[in-house]
């Protein structure tokens, strides 16, 4: 009985866990959706297409998917100079969007699950936080 | 035999016509160039605005907020500036010097603001003096409300004309549906003041209850270039479109330009925002790009240093990344020339009162255009 009681609640508690967790990540990107359509679609386009030689792409991006942490810094700061996606080198500025940690972490939780992108561990505003210039 | 001939020339005939007809739509690359860009100042983010002082310094705002003097090759910082609200394309934007600054030593300035009571910020402009590396003698002379949190749309180009007055941008800061058609609200509007910024009785609405008094025109969208026409001294704007649409017009008192109820653009998701492009009691652009080229500065080219190009118009392209040459006949553009190609993104233009042209690139700095004799 003890070891059901047991098994029983370390089951939900990990359900619940992972619920939790599901409903959050799907929120922020719903959240993110909107900081997309505000401060990004202009250049990088409604799909994440980008413009080539001008705008990276972030739909179907190796770069976002293996520079998890220059991606987040990007844009926190902003970014200048050389970086390659997909095959193709961009040289361009991207300005600092003056974001708040929670819209940045919104805001990467959708580009992440969008367009091709998936499977990256959510974005929490601590580890936007943590991320310095 | 012979019809097919005539079918041929006559095909001939109508794609030569065609193909002349929209010749302004399309850019073209010149076979050689005339000048060279040299790069007089380096190491700039976003810069903004740039004017030229007496002593033949730049005064060059950065978008994040610093002011920079450049004087006799030395780059160093203003103290004292106005405190921006840096997010999305708000911050320290446009720069113009008082049409008397000898006397008056006033200098205007654009810039995304907090100030208010509602969080977020929008478009103010400020006047105020330069003493040494400070600025003094600061003053609001106009802060559009209510404040938003949305990133996009501040306009912010300054222009005084002939008779003394300020003109300046405020673009509809993302709120298409709400803002541009409604003169008793700020944004999406063109607005004119007295440079102490009273606002002029004349004004189109100045007698309009509820109307916010210092609009000139609407219906505007985000207008981020502004010039006085040399010759007839009119002034002149462009403005950013959606997808595509971006245009120019010739400021008109009390005129309307049809945004969203008109426009040659369509959303960013592709989705057509209207199907009509004129409509009556609204004005249409004397020219417009598709695709955008997406405008930032503009300037007309009056001095001597450049023969070929008097007369015309130059446009920095952010999108495209060059400098966008416009020959015009009258108020109609004849031909469009690619100038500086990938050069990066050209947010200004200006001709200096030495008679150069002076390019700001984001990321790079400004150049110099020096023909090659």
């Amino acid at each position: 009985m003890k070891f059901f009681i047991s098994s029983y609640l370390i089951t939900v508690s990990f359900l619940a866990y992972f619920l939790f967790q599901d409903k959050e990540l799907h929120d922020s990107i719903q959240r993110g959706k909107d900081i997309y359509s505000d401060f990004c679609v202009t250049c990088h386009l409604a799909n994440g297409e980008g413009v080539a030689y001008t705008y990276p792409p972030l739909a179907n991006s190796d770069y976002l998917m293996n520079n998890r942490e220059a991606s987040i810094q990007g844009v926190k700061y902003g970014r200048m100079g050389e970086l390659t996606v997909n095959g193709v080198t961009y040289n361009n500025t991207m300005m600092p969007l003056g974001l708040e940690d929670e819209e940045i972490a919104d805001v990467m939780n959708y580009v992440l699950n969008s367009w091709g992108n998936s499977g990256a561990k959510m974005v929490t505003v601590q580890e936007v936080n943590s991320i310095v210039k | 035999m012979k019809n097919s001939i005539k079918a041929l020339y006559l095909f001939v005939v109508m794609t030569n016509l065609s193909c002349g007809q929209k010749a302004n739509n399309d850019v073209n690359t010149p076979s050689e160039t005339t000048f060279t860009a040299e790069l007089i100042i380096d190491g700039l983010q976003i810069p903004w605005g740039m004017v030229f002082l007496p002593d033949g310094s730049i005064l060059i705002s950065e978008k994040s907020g610093e002011l920079i003097l450049f004087k006799d090759g030395q780059k160093s910082t203003i103290t004292n500036g106005p405190a921006v609200y840096n997010r999305g394309q708000g911050g320290l934007l446009d720069i113009e010097l008082h049409p008397d600054y000898e006397n008056t030593g006033w200098i205007y300035f654009s810039f995304a603001s907090e100030e208010g009571e509602d969080k977020g910020g929008n478009t103010a402009i400020m006047r105020a003096k330069l003493n040494g590396n400070s600025l003094t003698n600061k003053e609001i002379l106009y802060k559009a409300s209510p404040n938003t949190t949305k990133g996009q749309h501040f306009g912010s180009r300054l222009e005084f004309d002939d008779q003394g007055y300020l003109y300046f941008s405020i673009g509809e800061r993302g709120e298409r549906d709400i803002n541009p058609q409604d003169i008793t609200r700020d944004c999406g509007k063109i607005y004119r003041i007295y440079d102490d910024g009273r606002i002029p009785e004349d004004n189109p609405f100045f007698n309009e209850s509820n109307a916010k008094k210092a609009i000139y025109t609407y219906g505007n969208r985000n207008p981020q270039g502004m010039v006085k026409h040399p010759e007839t001294g009119a002034i002149w704007i462009h403005e950013h479109g959606p997808q595509g649409g971006d245009e120019i017009n010739i400021v008109k008192k009390g005129a309307n330009y049809g945004w969203p109820v008109i426009t040659y653009g369509i959303n960013y998701s592709g989705t057509p925002i209207t199907d009509i492009t004129e409509m009556e009691g609204m004005e249409q652009p004397i020219h417009y790009w598709v695709p955008s080229i997406a405008p930032s500065g503009m300037t007309f080219v009056t001095s001597d240093k450049y023969p070929a190009w008097k007369g015309n118009l130059l446009v920095g392209s952010l999108s495209f990344q060059y400098l966008e040459r416009l020959e015009l006949n009258g108020n109609e553009v004849t031909y469009r020339e690619k100038l500086m190609e990938d050069i990066g993104r050209v947010r200004n233009v200006r001709q200096g009162p030495d008679g150069f042209i002076y390019v700001a690139v984001e990321g790079k700095g400004i150049y110099k255009l020096v023909p090659i004799q």
